[in-house]
């Protein structure tokens, strides 16, 4: 009522006077909305602890019921048989080695593919391409398991050797022409004298280009003489993994290149660097702790995948020989809690229903720490960047 | 007045959406279990669904799993391929249910390998090695010279535990290297593809994607499982919780009809 009176009395508008009323009511609906909006945001934390008490709560009586040693140092596998025997060494080899196999294909890659999308590509072609690498991410993992299954194990099995050295080709090519360019034109970069640059350039490029095809040959021909025996093995699903990690990979990482901004590109090319030295003096540091970001989450995809590793890695729990053999068959922890959860579950209370739960538990605390881990470096990088 | 009239037919669509199923679930039967037994269930089903126009859901997803839906009471049915063990029957009896045990067919347990394996029969005592790891070139059981690449099913499945129970005896273990496959139809899909592979399906599942081997020179075959020749073979379970009544009882003696014996027979199955 007042206000309108001042409001009539004075000419002003009423709406920036405000009564002690109006105001505890607007600050109670503040209260109301900070609160909602804490308590949502809380419920998620709250439901990560919760996942790791149950997970924990379940996974304490295996460890309590048959102790440390036999879960990480036996090999062998036999939870169905009558006393079991739980040793999970060779399955949470198969998972590190499923996970590093996918990763050394995917981050490479990955990187590769952003620093083209982000600093190679014009603009108008990054429109079209980013989407379309995104899109790699919205098909289901089990259709990637299928493909994997039966068509790609099958192709290996018959086509194993030419595909296999075809694909070094195709990939190590251009690394190879790459790291070539760059190195001759970092190694030239301190001569004064233009014209003797370019012709130590010249030579060094030649030199580098022989000895990198004569690698590549000799690789692909040992390549081409392997014969894959079963298709549905650790290389198939770190291929299979590695295509399913790149999106995450790629957009994470081409945000970061792109966040660096125009300034530190522009500095650069002012200071008289080549597109290659900005790349990879400027740029990338500048980049890295977003691209170590985009690295972890593309590893825990691979880590925690299920589908995949279960139709297509073979699932034999054993550590191939020799020990780097991508082409045997592998088992993962996803895979063996996804495959022994159903005869698991009716003798509750059992060693055998409570090692899967070990296993979980074993691979939140890997993600965990990683994450961990990576949060740390992005948090020091970003002090060093700015000077710290 | 008219969004009231929206909201009310919203409102009683919701309901009828919600209804619907309800009432359905009043008369149908829900099936849970092996995936062998998985065709024979899927058929009468169909059947069943068009001769009485009861629902009748079928899952696949292990005998291990299928007793557990039972003894959960999560389903009305359990079809099993092979009988439930004592520590299954014990957790039954802790929850109040009584499975009853009802035969459906025989199945032969059938060994396959690539179409193009030279290899026609084997003994029980080489299958046995070829699964313990001793045995690991085809060229010392009369084939190519080829690692022999073993396939096995996951530990859910009942023909898993048959086929252990039946030609490797109770306590042998199978060798590490083997691989795991989690269908009769993935293992059927792997050996069809992988030249040197060597599996395990349920009779119903063979077909000229795959070869069958004969086992101490018998082909599996529904004549060879019927008269007892044929050593790797077992009986197929219907489980009920108590004495099966209405519709379910209908259900499960379908395979006493002379149409569930003929469906039993055209999946390659044996009638009992």
């Amino acid at each position: 009522m007042r206000a309108e009176e001042v409001s009539k009395a004075g000419g002003r508008s009423g709406a920036f006077i405000i009564s002690a009323r109006k105001r505890k009511l607007q600050r109670a609906v503040q209260k109301a909305g900070e609160s909602a909006l804490l308590l949502i945001a809380s419920f998620v934390a709250i439901v990560v602890l919760f996942i790791f008490y149950f997970v924990a709560v379940d996974a304490v009586p295996y460890f309590q019921l048959r102790g440390f040693s036999e879960f990480f140092t036996s090999s062998s596998w036999y939870p169905a048989d009558e006393p079991g025997e739980f040793g999970a060494l060779a399955i949470i080899y198969g998972s590190l080695m499923v996970t590093l196999g996918s990763t050394l294909l995917s981050v490479p890659m990955g990187i590769a593919a952003a620093v083209c999308l982000s600093d190679i590509l014009p603009f108008s072609v990054r429109q079209y391409a980013k989407p379309v690498i995104e899109m790699l991410a919205a098909i289901p993992s089990v259709a990637f398991g299928f493909f994997a299954l039966v068509i790609f194990a099958p192709l290996l099995q018959t086509q194993g050797g030419p595909i296999l050295m075809w694909a070094w080709w195709v990939l190590a090519a251009p690394f190879l022409l790459l790291a070539i360019i760059v190195v001759s034109d970092l190694l030239t970069a301190k001569i004064e004298d233009q014209n003797k640059r370019q012709q130590l350039s010249m030579v060094l490029l030649a030199v580098f280009g022989i000895g990198a095809l004569a690698f590549l040959y000799w690789v692909g021909s040992v390549l081409r003489g392997l014969e894959i025996i079963t298709g549905t093995n650790a290389l198939n699903v770190s291929i299979i993994l590695s295509f399913m990690a790149l999106p995450t990979i790629v957009s994470v990482s081409e945000d970061a290149l792109q966040a660096v901004g125009r300034e530190l590109r522009e500095g650069s090319y002012a200071l008289g660097a080549t597109r290659a030295e900005t790349l990879v003096k400027t740029i990338l540091p500048a980049a890295s702790s977003g691209i170590l970001a985009a690295v972890i989450l593309g590893v825990m995809r691979a880590l925690g995948e299920t589908m995949v590793v279960w139709m297509a890695s073979g699932n034999s729990s054993h550590i191939p020989e020799p020990w780097f053999n991508y082409l045997e068959a592998v088992r993962t922890l996803t895979a063996t809690i996804a495959g022994d959860m159903g005869e698991a579950d009716q003798v509750t209370g059992s060693a055998r229903y409570h090692v899967l739960f070990a296993m979980g538990l074993l691979l939140l605390v890997i993600s965990f720490f990683s994450n961990l881990i990576s949060e740390r470096i992005v948090v020091r990088q970003r002090k060093i960047l700015s000077g710290q | 007045m008219k969004p009231m009239k929206h909201v009310l037919l919203l409102v009683t669509m919701f309901a009828v959406a919600l209804c619907a199923p309800a009432f359905a679930a009043g008369k149908s039967i829900v099936l849970d279990g092996s995936t062998t037994v998985g065709p024979i269930a899927k058929s009468f089903a169909a059947y069943f669904m068009k001769k009485y126009g009861v629902k009748v859901t079928v899952s696949e997803s292990g005998s291990g799993n299928g007793a557990k839906s039972l003894i959960n009471k999560t389903c009305d049915i359990a079809s099993m391929s092979r009988a439930m063990k004592p520590q299954e029957l014990a957790a039954a009896r802790q929850k109040g249910v009584s499975p009853v045990q009802h035969t459906v067919a025989l199945d032969g347990i059938a060994m396959v390998v690539h179409p193009g394996n030279p290899v026609r029969t084997l003994t029980k005592a080489q299958i046995a090695d070829i699964y313990k790891g001793r045995v690991t070139n085809w060229n010392q059981v009369g084939g190519p010279n080829s690692r022999i690449v073993v396939i096995q099913r996951e530990s859910n499945s009942g023909t898993q535990e048959a086929f252990k129970e039946l030609i490797m005896g109770k306590s042998a273990q199978i060798s590490k290297t083997a691989e795991t496959q989690a269908s009769n139809g993935a293992i059927k899909n792997r050996v069809s593809s992988t030249r040197s592979a060597i599996g395990f399906v349920g009779l119903g599942f063979v077909d000229r994607s795959v070869k069958p081997v004969a086992v101490n020179g018998v082909l599996p075959s529904a004549a060879s499982v019927k008269s007892g020749k044929y050593q790797v073979s077992r009986p197929l379970y219907f489980y009920t919780n108590g004495q099966p009544a209405g519709n379910v009882k209908k259900f499960i003696d379908l395979s006493k009809t002379p149409d569930g014996k003929r469906m039993v027979a055209e999946l390659g199955f044996v009638v009992k």
